[in-house]
């Protein structure tokens, strides 16, 4: 039997949140932490978290398993329970950092507000191509590292310096996305993404820590992005 | 882009580069006086202390040490007040919690500054 830790709370009957303790028959197999979810939803309905894609593409049903951020989806209970944090126990609390809406259920409003602000879109100013703006090899593998990123928010809540400042720090994710369009050489607003981001709180509260790093489920560097741009800044300005 | 009227530079690089060069400056610093602390040992006398800080050298040297760890702080201490000093992290209070902490923070970085300059070039 596996016993599961499960944080609940449904803002309508709880006070507060509490832990809920539980413990599930897997047949001894090794089942991804969405798995133990979906059998633990079958016997209690009420239970609410995000999922979609269940193979790690979308992004959706990004959570805190035993004290590390991750996908559910793709999480082995083994792995789960490498971390150490809650023994044999499969410990499952909420992205933390931002308010919770349900149970497993976050508000990501900060954290799509901060992506809003990079403005995550291609600018050029040049009069359109009949086709398309063609990059060699060399410019479109300046992208990779960069375009994988699914928007999970993991990174983004495992950095303390995001959940001091959420409204006004970027956060790994966000940064890793201003890089993206920083980095391609189809877009000409450089000057103008860099003029916003040259504040005390956009890019640098980041103090390296790669927590970010740790935890992305897709394997990304957003600290390496971040120093990026820093030296974009700082060819600019000096 | 995020605007702040309290931080150092008015520019988040400019903080950053402030705060690495110091960071250079002191470490530096540490290093020159330390060697030469442990190549005289107990043996040093006030009269030699006295006229190793007297050179022109240690004087300029020691005067960059000095602005360095008042620039380095603040930033630090400025970093840390709005980390923690903030209206989301505790209401209404967090306002004026950390303007009299950054206002507490100038006044003992300028006395040592001051004070420092003083002790060195008097």
């Amino acid at each position: 039997m596996l016993k599961v830790s499960l944080y609940r709370y449904n803002p309508e009957t709880d006070q507060e949140p509490y832990m809920q303790e539980v413990e599930l028959d897997t047949g001894g197999k090794d089942l991804m932490v969405l798995d133990v979810l979906e059998l633990l939803k079958g016997s209690d309905p009420s239970l609410a978290y995000r999922r979609s894609c269940r193979e790690g593409v979308c992004g959706s049903d990004g959570m805190n398993i035993n004290g590390k951020n991750g996908l559910a989806c793709i999480t082995p209970i083994s792995e789960a329970l490498k971390n150490g944090k809650g023994g044999n126990k499969l410990v499952l609390r909420p992205l933390p950092g931002l308010p919770v809406i349900r149970d497993l259920v976050i508000d990501m409003s900060l954290f799509y507000k901060q992506y809003e602000k990079i403005k995550p879109f291609l600018q050029n100013d040049t009069p359109a191509p009949a086709i398309e703006r063609l990059q060699s090899p060399e410019e479109r593998e300046k992208l990779d590292g960069l375009y994988e990123c699914i928007l999970c928010a993991c990174c983004s809540t495992a950095c303390p310096s995001f959940w001091w400042n959420p409204d006004r720090f970027i956060g790994p994710s966000g940064l890793l996305q201003a890089y993206r369009f920083l980095a391609d050489s189809r877009d000409t607003a450089t000057e103008e993404r860099l003029s916003d981001l040259d504040d005390p709180f956009s890019v640098f509260r980041c103090h390296g820590i790669q927590n970010c790093v740790n935890v992305c489920p897709k394997g990304l560097n957003p600290t390496k992005a971040i120093g990026h741009i820093r030296n974009m800044l700082l060819s600019r300005a000096t | 882009m995020v605007s702040s009227v309290t931080n150092l530079g008015r520019s988040g690089l400019s903080d950053w580069l402030v705060q690495r060069v110091s960071g250079v400056v002191l470490l530096a610093y540490t290093l020159v006086v330390g060697f030469y602390l442990v190549c005289g040992g107990s043996e040093i006398t006030y009269a030699q202390w006295s006229a190793y800080f007297d050179s022109t050298f240690m004087r300029v040297f020691s005067t960059a040490a000095v602005l360095s760890i008042v620039g380095h702080a603040w930033i630090g201490l400025w970093s840390v007040s709005t980390d923690y000093l903030t209206e989301r992290m505790m209401g209404g209070r967090g306002t004026v919690l950390r303007l009299a902490f950054q206002a507490a923070s100038a006044v003992v970085l300028f006395t040592y500054l001051v004070w420092g300059i003083q002790i060195l070039w008097s």
